[in-house]
């Protein structure tokens, strides 16, 4: 009798949400993530370092592009697939708030000017891998990327 | 959504965190934060042992009071994070700017020996 083998492959798990650009919706979007990324052997650890980052690029997104309008829509995509870098896309059509562009201010300045900002540019960009920015057809499209440990 | 409770031990002033701070939120932990010294503490102990998770906006608020607490000689020190909210303080360093303590009878024992 032959036997016939069967290659296990774990398709890549795409996940996508809409979210209106009100401050009061993070808590939601963050649900989003970890529910996104649970399940995929990532650690704990690690899923709460990429929602604090994209917890940060959203709130951004929200405050500088869309003035906080409720009714202004973007969309959080999030590309899982095993042994494979993490893809994070936020696109909208507002205006684009490119973090690269902000030179990371030191924490003495921030403490010294008593600044509240400045601090998250600086945990995106020490979790995160890559950040790109692509305009496409009145869209903005940042792209964030992360390697993650599969278990 | 975050809950703040207030309650005062050995003239410490212990303001507790329930939930999570993000950038909707953390205008409650400055608050918080604002009456505690308005009303004259100058042993204030943050209980993160309910903090679920904090985003950059709070560690903001908790960033801006580093230096007129310097000035005005008040103690503030944060205990009982777990391990995930632990991680978010050290990612930046802020671990090393303020003053963390393992449980409340550490901090009491730092704010004590400031």
């Amino acid at each position: 009798m032959e036997r016939i083998k069967f290659k296990l492959r774990k398709l890549s798990m795409n996940y996508k949400c809409k979210v209106g650009c009100s401050i009061e919706n993070l808590k939601d979007v963050r649900d989003f993530i970890r529910g996104s990324l649970k399940n995929h052997g990532i650690s704990d650890l690690e899923i709460s370092e990429i929602v604090l980052a994209l917890d940060e690029m959203c709130s951004n997104l929200m405050i500088h592009a869309h003035h906080c309008n409720p009714d202004d829509l973007f969309e959080l995509s999030i590309k899982v697939e095993k042994n494979n870098p993490l893809v994070f896309e936020l696109i909208d059509d507002g205006t684009v708030f490119d973090i690269n562009e902000f030179t990371t201010p030191a924490i003495d300045s921030i403490v010294h000017e008593k600044r509240k900002g400045g601090l998250g540019i600086r945990l995106v960009k020490s979790i995160m891998d890559k950040i790109e920015y692509q305009k496409t057809g009145g869209r903005n499209i940042c792209r964030l990327v992360k390697s993650v440990h599969f278990n | 959504m975050i809950h703040i409770k207030r309650l005062q031990e050995d003239g410490a002033d212990i303001i507790a965190l329930i939930g999570e701070i993000d950038a909707s939120s953390s205008i409650e932990l400055d608050l918080a934060i604002a009456k505690s010294v308005g009303e004259g503490f100058i042993k204030i102990l943050v209980d993160c042992s309910a903090l679920e998770y904090i985003s950059s906006a709070g560690l903001g608020v908790f960033m801006s009071y580093i230096e007129e607490f310097k000035d005005r000689n008040i103690k503030m020190v944060l205990f009982g994070m777990s391990d995930k909210v632990a991680n978010t303080f050290s990612i930046l360093g802020l671990n090393e700017l303020l003053q963390i303590g393992k449980d409340k009878v550490q901090a009491k024992k730092i704010v004590n020996e400031l």
